[in-house]
């Protein structure tokens, strides 16, 4: 117990200390005054300028996604703090663990419409799994320590703490460990004995079971004991966009990505299969097409650690609620009670899975007006860089090849914005990322547009020497909404032409804003200039590095479910529907 | 659609109720009444709500209560279980009027709480038929103004529902 009386703003520098922390991303500013001034002689929290906000939301979002730790960021009341707003949403939507902290107006101004004033916890409440607004010094140790209990268990997610300005700057005997009440909040990790039998027995009776992974499987850090169920049960397995590197894409029972742009094999799988064996995934829309007519034949065993999720989708036959790691240690040991060394036997079903995998695998067309393949290029990152690499992409048809086409073997290596689809996310994504795991190379694949969007960050990357590799893949244009303005209205492309491509007026010049930044920019044309520069790239890390890959505007991304349509019309390319009964 | 009565037990902080009426709009499910007060434990409230929808989202309404961290427990009421509303009705009288005005009020065990010479203010208690019932005899006199509370709700029996929840 210490007794010392300190500051409010000294106290949550002192609880973020004493909880670990090591890294902040924020900006200061009027009503957060109070808190920069003891961080200032922090000696074991690295704080981290950046140029906006929503970067820092970003940046610790990304930090949170490649280390597995809490992220934390922190700004000032009113813009501030609703700069934040983006990167909120978008770690809730993700279930990222995320500490947001807020300067708010004294607690005498708060209702007066104060300057720079903004009712943050009011707007962020359907955005964060909670928030605290602090206007007592003394509340703010059992705040903080609060704060990072919820957002770091159970089903992670975004916690806000507001605090004033009059408690940062009063005083309180500082008193830790702070008390933790919370009655409320007893999130269930360990899953019901029963349910897990009743799993095993289910699993072993299906004849067409798949794997259907989601993100959750990473959060729980369960990649190896997902690893040992896949092999025990030997049914086809596909991620999830959130899930990619959840399991080796080398394995040979992995299908790929599920859903809108998801392969094939495991679009089809699913829709053929009897039995969903669902971990730490949601059923997303982007993932089911329409729901009623999802996987119409299949059982569904579903694992999620938030009781809310099973259900409201789909109707779960086993429902399971649970950590996915403690779930899948228990199945595992389960199942080997049930199986006694024997292995179920699906060859009937891989027979016609692997019949889909030959006739139908991810590929591309080459571009016809001379320009760079995007799929080519973003698939050459990737075997370049190798399997320890991390990959953030923006939102958009870079983000769906960069799933698609880098081979993910490893958790916490593919980082991105799956449920907000939030553009701008990669470069500030890639820099907290790169600040938690400095000794891995760390790649922002962007999209021209994502790209315009938070690009200032390359100050803060070029400053603290933070070396991310940024490669545009640069179509001149907003991608997936002109390719479904090819595909659903017409080809009439409004508003999505954004003249950054070589052929048009070039603004802004990425090379010379690289410039600009102190980043290494470089611009590939040409095909065989595709690896010399992506080495070069890697090499150079005395400063972040942008390549500007101009490409093709007319790729798109394939294969397809158009939304709201059923997964039984998967388009493998444009009007090619693939053929699955009977013998070709 | 049908109707649930769930009782909520949950902290008393500045925003619970923002939170749980926040969470009925966002996530489309609509609220028929809502009643809030203190309970029995200190620092703790209790809010009735009635609900109206299919079972399916009943279960996602009270899953997504619980996620709420200062929700501590939500339990759906028997329908059998004691439901009062509570009501207060202004109407108009006169001197041709006030007897019969008060034969209702003696008919539905309600109270006279207000007297003055054009109208009275009258209590009445009971669930929602009865409450209902009230209002269409006085309504031919003439109902100046009405308040009422939402439904409050417990289970039958000597069982609590904040039995347990404290260590």
């Amino acid at each position: 117990m210490t007794n010392e009386v300190l500051t409010g703003a000294q106290a949550i520098i002192r609880s973020l200390e004493l909880l670990g922390i090591d890294t902040i991303f924020g900006l200061p500013g009027g009503a957060i005054l109070p808190t920069y001034d003891p961080l200032m002689d922090s000696k074991k929290i690295r704080h981290i300028l950046v140029r906006h906000e929503q970067g820092a939301g970003h940046a610790a979002e990304g930090y949170a996604s490649a280390t597995g730790k809490l992220g934390v960021c922190i700004a000032t009341s009113g813009p501030g703090a609703t700069n934040l707003v983006t990167a909120i949403a978008d770690a809730h939507m993700d279930s990222v663990p995320l500490l947001a902290i807020t300067g708010q107006v004294g607690s005498q101004l708060i209702g007066t419409d104060a300057f720079q004033e903004a009712d943050i916890v009011g707007i962020t409440m359907p955005i964060t799994k909670h928030s605290f607004l602090v206007s007592r010094p003394e509340d703010i140790p059992g705040a903080i320590a609060s704060a990072v209990q919820i957002a770091t268990t159970g089903r992670p997610g975004p916690v806000l703490v507001d605090v004033t300005k009059d408690a940062q700057v009063k005083t309180a005997e500082f008193v830790w460990p702070p008390k933790i009440d919370l009655p409320g909040y007893k999130p269930v990790t360990k899953p019901h004995g029963k349910q897990i039998q009743a799993a095993a027995s289910m699993i072993l009776e299906s004849k067409k079971p798949v794997l259907y992974v989601g993100g959750g499987v990473i959060r729980a850090g369960a990649h190896k004991e997902l690893l040992a169920l896949a092999e025990t049960i030997g049914a086809p397995l596909t991620t999830t966009l959130m899930a990619r590197g959840a399991f080796p894409d080398s394995h040979p029972q992995h299908l790929g990505m599920p859903g809108m742009h998801g392969t094939v094999p495991a679009v089809t799988a699913l829709q053929k299969a009897d039995l969903l064996i669902t971990l730490g995934a949601r059923f997303d829309d982007r993932v089911t097409g329409d729901a009623k007519s999802f996987a119409p034949g299949a059982k569904v065993i579903h694992v999620d650690i938030d009781p809310a999720e099973i259900g409201k989708i789909r109707f779960a036959d086993v429902p399971i609620v649970g950590d996915a790691k403690e779930v899948i240690t228990e199945l595992n040991a389960e199942l080997a009670s049930q199986l006694k060394g024997k292995k179920p036997d699906y060859s009937e079903w891989w027979q016609f899975v692997n019949g889909l995998r030959e006739r139908y695998p991810l590929g591309y067309s080459e571009p016809t007006d001379g320009k760079l393949s995007p799929q080519h290029v973003i698939q050459r990152i990737g075997e370049l860089s190798g399997p320890e690499a991390i990959f953030a992409a923006g939102v958009g048809q870079h983000q769906m090849w960069s799933a698609q086409f880098i081979k993910y073997e490893r958790p916490n290596s593919w980082l991105n914005s799956g449920g907000a689809g939030t553009m701008g996310y990669s470069v500030p994504a890639a820099m907290g990322a790169k600040v938690g795991e400095p000794d891995r190379l760390v790649w922002a694949i962007d999209g021209d547009g994502c790209f315009q969007m938070t690009n200032q960050e390359l100050a803060t990357c070029t400053i603290n020497n933070i070396p991310i590799k940024v490669a545009i893949i640069n179509n001149s244009s907003l991608g997936m909404v002109r390719q479904w303005q090819t595909l659903f209205y017409n080809e009439r492309y409004s508003n999505t032409d954004l003249h950054t491509g070589t052929d048009t007026i070039m603004v802004p010049d990425f090379v010379k804003l690289a410039d600009a930044y102190g980043c290494l920019g470089i611009r590939v044309e040409k095909e065989e200039e595709i690896d010399a520069a992506i080495k070069l790239a890697i090499e150079t890390n005395d400063r972040p590095v942008v390549i500007d890959f101009i490409v093709g505007r007319d790729a798109m991304v394939w294969p397809m479910v158009a939304a709201g349509v059923s997964n039984d019309a998967v388009q493998y390319a444009r009007d090619a529907a693939p053929v699955w009964d009977g013998e070709e | 659609m049908s109707k649930h009565v769930l009782s909520l037990l949950v902290e008393d902080k500045p925003g619970l109720l923002t939170r749980v009426a926040g969470l009925f709009a966002r996530r489309g499910f609509n609220i028929e009444s809502l009643a809030v007060g203190t309970s029995e434990l200190e620092g703790l409230s209790r809010i009735t709500v009635v609900v109206n929808v299919d079972g399916a989202p009943l279960e996602q309404v009270t899953k997504q209560l619980n996620k709420l961290i200062n929700v501590i427990k939500v339990v759906e009421l028997e329908p059998d279980s004691v439901q009062r509303d509570h009501m207060l009705i202004k109407v108009k009288t006169d001197s041709t009027t006030r007897s019969q005005v008060l034969e209702a009020v003696t008919l539905f065990r309600a109270r006279v709480i207000d007297v003055v010479s054009d109208a009275l203010i009258i209590e009445v208690t009971g669930d929602t038929t009865k409450c209902a019932a009230f209002v269409k005899i006085l309504e031919p006199f003439g109902i100046k103004e009405m308040v009422q509370s939402g439904v409050l709700a417990m289970g039958r029996g000597s069982k609590s529902i904040t039995e347990k929840v404290l260590k």
